[in-house]
């Protein structure tokens, strides 16, 4: 169900890292959680991001919640199509969803995130209580 | 995010229908209800083309009888209950002397000296306690809550779906107005009321009854597009529809009028709860008063956002949302009267930031008849 390649938050992001770029989303768990998503509210190229630090805000119809960055470092690029089509979030979130792109400052940061194994059950633990 | 509560939850009797159904459940005035099912969305969008199934089983239910009843509906309730013909129901208010709501609620006339009362979940033993204890009459007061599930259907297609499933004549049943019929194989109470600010009926019923009324409702309208609808949808309707939520837009400090419910305070009907105090705030103006907005950029309001204009707090937000039919950012606030008109422009304050937005009549949404 979460796809291999991607590292995951506590917070519910994911990180797929090539090189020296993140692209950041936020997994289909939260999604899920949020519901329809009707808006979203992210950095601009060039902007700064900070590790376990708000980049950005979603708002759901019914709630509005903030977006960490799994690392820090420099926003490359905005996916702009989400502008327009927030929804998009809620239909591929590991993919075409995408939030953002940041040059990485410092590799090591994605040490402590988990695996996709580890995602499944820190969610399945946290839906049993 | 999901909380763990510390009590017990209660549960309608279609807890399982909802979770085979897939429902997102959530804590609701000391219940566990279902948010929603395919998304709220869907479900808002549903109800304004076509129709949808709420469970509000959670809402309470007070029955008032004898002879004393309409006196003492009379005297803690807002509205004239002197005007409801046997298969009616009116809008009101159970009152506090200091001209709030204790509760709104829908007061139905069974019988020459029966009455029946739904109220807000939350309320229910609040309400109850209350009618109690302004019972000098004597009149009898149960709280038979238990004993009904209550579902609704609403939607242009509402009749449609349920004029299948009852024997009762739906075009007979005006707005506001009920029947004691069977509906789904169960005898119970069906009224042409809601909360969603389009057509329908409220279907009350014997607890046992319930998975059937609902499967055969689900049946009846499966051709329809009927879908179940939950508390999220439910909300944004309501908001669409400018309708008043308890705990939002009304609560202990917030008088009928500053909340635009003027309609339903009948001073002419004789003395009540809250009347003087009423009549001196008609007397000497409201300190506050509701008002709708819309968000002119694409920021979402959200409740107790704080409301600035002309550079200072005026008020704050009662209950903000996207509007999913009508795909605006809207909301409703209390502010002082002197900047109510509609068009004048306002700031909310979004985390920190401020988004411009504007005043328009309420409510955002009516439906054509």
């Amino acid at each position: 169900m979460y796809p291999q390649e991607l590292l995951y938050t506590k917070e519910h992001e994911w990180i797929r890292v090539h090189e020296s770029t993140g692209t950041i989303g936020i997994t289909d768990h939260a999604q899920k959680e949020l519901g329809d998503i009707v808006f979203v509210e992210l950095p601009q190229v060039g902007d700064q991001v900070t590790m376990k630090e708000a980049f950005g805000t979603i708002e759901s119809v019914k709630a509005v919640s903030d977006l960490f960055s799994p690392v820090s470092g420099e926003v490359t690029s905005v996916n702009a199509k989400l502008q327009n089509a927030p929804e998009l979030i809620n239909s591929d979130p590991h993919g075409e969803a995408w939030l953002i792109k940041v040059k990485l400052t410092d590799r090591g940061q994605t040490e402590g995130l988990m695996t996709a194994e580890e995602y499944e059950a820190y969610v399945q633990e946290a839906a049993a209580h | 995010m999901a909380t763990v509560p510390s009590v017990a939850l209660k549960r309608t009797a279609l807890h399982a229908v909802h979770k085979a159904l897939g429902a997102r459940m959530v804590e609701f005035g000391g219940w566990e209800m279902p948010m929603e099912y395919s998304g709220i969305i869907q479900e808002h969008v549903a109800v304004r083309t076509c129709a949808g199934l709420f469970d509000v089983s959670h809402m309470g239910q007070i029955e008032v009888s004898g002879p004393q009843a309409l006196a003492l509906l009379q005297y803690v309730t807002s509205n004239d209950v002197s005007k409801l013909r046997i298969g009616q129901a009116q809008y009101s208010a159970l009152m506090y002397p200091q001209g709030s709501a204790v509760d709104d609620c829908l007061v139905h006339r069974l019988g020459d000296e029966h009455y029946f009362l739904c109220v807000n979940a939350s309320n229910t033993d609040p309400d109850f306690d209350w009618l109690l204890k302004n019972n000098s009459v004597g009149a009898e007061v149960r709280n038979v809550s238990s004993d009904y599930s209550l579902v609704a259907v609403q939607g242009p297609k509402a009749a449609a779906i349920v004029s299948k499933v009852t024997e009762a004549t739906l075009a007979d049943i005006d707005y506001y107005c009920f029947c004691r019929t069977t509906c789904c194989g169960a005898r119970g109470i069906l009224a042409r009321t809601g909360y969603t600010g389009e057509d329908g009926f409220e279907f009350y019923f014997p607890v046992a009854a319930s998975e059937r009324v609902w499967n055969s409702l689900m049946e009846a309208g499966g051709d329809e597009g009927l879908i179940p609808a939950g508390l999220g949808a439910r909300n944004t309707l309501r908001l669409e529809a400018g309708m008043a939520l308890y705990g939002h837009e009304l609560d202990e400090e917030t008088t009928l009028l500053e909340a635009g419910l003027g309609r339903i305070c009948r001073f002419e009907k004789g003395q009540f709860l809250g009347r003087e105090a009423l009549l001196k705030q008609r007397q000497e103006g409201v300190r506050r008063k509701l008002v709708g907005f819309e968000m002119t950029d694409r920021t979402i309001a959200r409740d107790g956002y704080a409301v600035w204009v002309e550079g200072k707090q005026a008020g704050r937000v009662s209950s903000g949302s996207f509007a999913p039919f009508l795909k605006k950012n809207v909301g409703m606030a209390y502010l002082p009267p002197e900047f109510t008109n509609v068009g004048r422009e306002v700031s909310i304050e979004v985390r920190g930031r401020m988004a411009p937005a504007h005043l328009v009549p309420l409510p955002f949404y009516k439906r054509r008849r």
